[in-house]
């Protein structure tokens, strides 16, 4: 077995040489921390942004995180009235209201200062100069970067359709009736429009903004000073709000599944045939407008994508992650062959790379172009693979690092993602055609010394 | 299977597409046309740009003077009129006809009037039209663009610098009275990017699809602030010495002597803000330690992977795949060695680390052939049949500077003595490949007749 060493810091390197947990294979290319600040009237989708924009930077690896004022508001706040509340003339409120900001951005400094985090979304109104200005001699002050992202919306159907999604079943409402809620928070719209000043394109010159005009149809993009507001900027520009499902499976049982294989680029076996004719069924009785398909360049996706009748486009991305040295062996001959790597590899899922193979890391920088068309599409349907799904769904569930290998994907089954509020509703959908289980728990002896009883305690069975 | 398809759904383009520039003279209209034009073709979208000033200097031989551009020139105005209709002609063969997914509509277009027609001309053909106008009123970048590429234009042979300065400042004049920008409310329903003194400030409205949303990205991270990009290969390899491909040795003695040379010829530049990449690839990362300055690495600057040839000797593939060997020489750009890359895919995973350098300033990259290859073919606008082989020797740095409307580059030989690793195009029945210092040519391969693919 090869043993590299590096002179540099980046590669986490054991006790016995080995640098299999590799560097990001990206460079982190952000140095001061970064403060994205929201601006806009109340349901103009700041808090959908901001969650949506903070599951994205996190997937890809950027430790983001949303502080939310209105949760500070609440907590400072146990019981919410109404919207007197938010009168711009109510000096007691005022005075709380901004307690709660100074709190938020305190904490905010703890998560830069104490907590690796890298970027801070400040999602609350910020509709005066006045507090825009504080937080950006705040920033100033402390070396973060500032970034504004402004919605403004005037379509009045938008607007209901937020307040009715998001709006109605808030904590803050939870003793009204819907209309009674809908007539409070429209006149609580109304406090902050006395005072709204957007942001302006000769006064704020020289902040670094973006302005989404109407849920995308226009965008205004001012000063982008860095990496990661180029790719705020170009993931903001990508989502929409139409209402649409993405359709998550995995190929049709394998020749290689059967034999308990991992790998390689083998056919369908009889019932992943089976399989394939069923998911086509599925998908027609779903009657799904301008369905577009998806699979990998591997022959199963392909075999499997075939059978549905549509046409379906190919991406490279989509390919199973690549085991090196380890494609197409079982776990047992793995385990025989290199049982270090295997133990290595249950110490850190995420970032163990197969030796001339890739890392569950690797796999989210390549499959990034593919989630950033899947923001763009409607209905979608992927056919992929067991760790290529694992790490689509831990982005459109926000899942961790560390969740993200051991995710639940099994075979015959589709995932139907709708997004709802501010997540995704998922439905399982078990085409009731039998197939091997692929999936291998985190067994409870990791460590290198463990005896091959341990070490194949939880591989799955196989023929 | 062993020709890539492209590694990116191509129906991510189904109409063709027409990007329209606007704006007066001087604002960069061409050089963003060029670019494009470049980037597009290199991501492997088939783009042509249509530059109406070259098709009226073909039409009036002779350029006397800005009075050609007056706007109550009747003659002028038909002449310029007839142009613009025949490069949109060329561009509904070439979209139509001739399999081009994007044409670039390189004009001032700075009436709604003339907008207008280009639109029906689109909606006629089934092309999606995206506009792109350059607004900049900032003297000195004006200035700048005028010295750098109007004083050498064609139409200026015959004028020293101040006349010709003149004479153009007067011709930006003649548009500007009947300039009308995009405008919010009245354009609300075009596609278009307004791109604001120089990149500082985008106005974004109603991108379409996928290939509206990349050139979007795309203009939003290019620059023109002036730096140089240094690429070159890590030091000699003891792989390289071997006559192998790929795999993850370290350097050799030679090829840390040339890191050392590298690191001094680096100090030597006095290169401000210097930033160097490397793979995560031994060979870089050691080279790129004698520089001294801190590096970062990228996956996907690795070298191409040559799957079941890793590690061997052209001559041991020419043994234990004749086939595959033959195979690819016959495309080498769509070649894939068997569970390995192609170029073409090579070019598909280099794509962030272009946008990135697109966003960077000086900059180092130490890469491999390959990869160089594919940057180089970037920079240097190389077609797919060229970029396998272009020359990318050992040892060797070069230094690319952005200048008017392309690149000048430098070579830079650091004078440490190294293996060839270039195999040029063979000719059908002799392979050419010497993998010594010494200068020989080895018959390795000895193809008959015509081989058909699978």
């Amino acid at each position: 077995m090869q043993t590299t060493l590096f002179t540099y810091q980046a590669c986490t390197v054991d006790s016995y040489g080995l640098s299999c947990f590799s560097p990001a294979s990206v460079p982190q290319l952000t140095n001061s921390p970064t403060l994205i600040v929201m601006v806009g009237l109340p349901a103009r989708g700041k808090t959908y942004i901001s969650k949506k924009l903070s599951r994205y930077l996190n997937w890809i690896g950027v430790p983001t995180k949303v502080f939310n004022l209105g949760q500070y508001r609440r907590e400072a706040v146990q019981s919410y009235k109404n919207f007197e509340f938010f009168r711009p003339d109510n000096e007691e409120a005022m005075q709380i209201r901004r307690a709660c900001a100074t709190n938020a951005l305190e904490d905010v400094v703890i998560y830069f200062s104490k907590e690796h985090g890298q970027v801070a979304v400040f999602d609350a109104t910020n509709t005066t100069r006045e507090r825009r200005i504080s937080i950006v001699s705040f920033s100033k002050e402390k070396g973060y970067k500032v970034f504004f992202v402004e919605s403004i919306c005037d379509d009045p159907d938008i607007i209901a359709q937020n307040i009715t999604e998001v709006k109605v079943s808030s904590p803050d409402y939870v003793n009204c009736d819907k209309d009674e809620a809908q007539a409070d928070f429209l006149k609580r719209i109304e406090c902050y429009k006395q005072t709204y000043v957007p942001l302006d394109d000769e006064k704020d010159r020289h902040l670094s903004y973006i302005k989404i005009f109407n849920v995308g149809s226009r965008y205004l993009v001012n000063r982008v000073q860095d990496h990661i507001q180029s790719r705020i900027v170009y993931y903001l520009m990508n989502i929409h709000v139409t209402p649409r499902s993405i359709f998550l499976s995995r190929h049709g049982e394998s020749e290689l599944n059967l034999l308990g294989r991992i790998g390689g680029d083998s056919g369908l076996s009889p019932r992943g045939h089976k399989y394939a004719t069923a998911l086509g069924g599925f998908i027609k009785g779903q009657h799904i407008k301008d369905l577009k398909v998806w699979t990998s360049h591997m022959k199963r996706t392909i075999q499997t994508a075939e059978h549905l009748g549509i046409p379906y486009e190919q991406w490279k991305a989509l390919n199973e992650i690549d085991a090196g040295v380890c494609e197409e062996l079982t776990y047992e001959d793995i385990q025989e062959n290199h049982p270090e790597e295997f133990a290595l590899r249950d110490q850190d899922k995420y970032r163990y790379r197969y030796p001339k193979g890739e890392s569950y890391e690797d796999l989210v920088h390549r499959l990034e172009p593919v989630i950033m068309e899947l923001e763009r599409q409607e209905n979608v349907l992927v056919v992929c693979h067991q760790a290529v799904m694992r790490c689509l769904l831990a982005y459109l569930l926000d899942k961790t690092a560390d969740e993200l290998p051991y995710l639940k994907c099994p075979l015959h089954t589709v995932l139907k993602l709708t997004p709802v509020a501010y997540g995704c509703r998922v439905e399982h959908i078990c085409l009731n055609i039998e197939a091997v289980n692929t999936h291998r728990e985190r067994p409870g002896n990791v460590d290198i010394t463990r005896n091959p009883e341990e070490a194949l305690k939880t591989i799955p069975d196989h023929f | 299977i062993c020709f890539s398809k492209p590694a990116l759904p191509l129906c991510m383009t189904n109409c063709p597409t027409l990007i329209v520039t606007v704006g007066l003279p001087a604002r960069g209209k061409t050089y963003i046309s060029k670019k494009l034009t470049r980037y597009l073709n290199w991501i492997g979208v088939p783009t042509r740009e249509f530059n109406v000033g070259q098709y009226r200097r073909e039409c009036v031989k002779i350029y006397k003077s800005f009075e050609f551009f007056r706007p109550d020139n009747e003659e002028g105005l038909k002449i310029r009129q007839q142009c613009a209709s025949a490069a949109l002609n060329d561009v509904r063969q070439y979209l139509a006809d001739k399999g081009g997914q994007v044409a670039v509509f390189d004009a001032t277009n700075t009436t709604r009037e003339r907008r207008g027609t280009i639109t029906a001309f689109a909606e006629q053909n089934g092309f999606k039209v995206f506009f792109v106008e350059s607004v900049c009123e900032d003297p000195e970048v004006i200035a700048e663009n005028i010295v750098q590429v109007k004083l050498g234009s064609p139409d200026y042979t015959n004028c020293n610098t101040e006349e010709a300065m003149e004479d153009f400042k007067k011709r930006i004049k003649c548009y500007e009275n009947s300039y009308e920008t995009l405008d919010e409310v009245l354009d609300r329903d075009l596609s278009y990017i307004k791109i604001m003194d120089v990149g500082r400030r985008y106005l974004v409205n109603q991108v379409q699809d996928h290939i509206q949303s990349r050139i979007v990205y795309y203009l939003m991270n290019i620059h023109i602030t002036p730096r140089s990009i240094y690429l070159c290969r890590h030091g000699e390899s003891d792989l390289n010495v071997k006559g192998c491909i790929g795999g993850d040795s370290g350097l050799s003695p030679r090829g840390k002597e040339f890191a050392n040379y590298l690191g001094q010829f680096i100090q030597s530049q006095e290169i401000s803000d210097l930033k160097v990449w490397t793979s995560q690839m031994k060979r870089t990362i050691q080279t790129a330690e004698a520089v001294s300055v801190p590096y970062e690495q990228w996956k996907a600057l690795n070298e191409i992977d040559a799957g079941v040839c890793e590690e061997m000797m052209y001559e041991e593939i020419q043994q234990h795949y004749p086939l595959e060997f033959a195979m690819r020489d016959q495309d080498k750009y769509r070649y894939r060695y068997p569970k390995g890359e192609s170029y073409e895919d090579l070019v598909q995973r280099l794509e962030p680390v272009i946008m990135e350098l697109e966003r960077q300033e000086n900059i180092l990259v130490v890469c491999h052939q390959a990869i160089m290859r594919c940057l180089l073919a970037y920079f240097l606008d190389k077609t797919a049949e060229e970029l396998p082989y272009l020359k990318c020797p050992l040892h060797t740095v070069l230094k690319l500077t952005p200048v008017a409307y392309g690149c000048k580059v430098e070579s830079i030989y650091l004078n440490v003595d190294a293996v060839n690793t270039h195999r040029d195009r063979p000719e059908v029945g002799i392979s050419t490949y010497s993998h010594t210092d010494t200068d020989f040519v080895a018959d390795l391969v000895n193809i008959r007749g015509n081989l058909c693919y699978a």
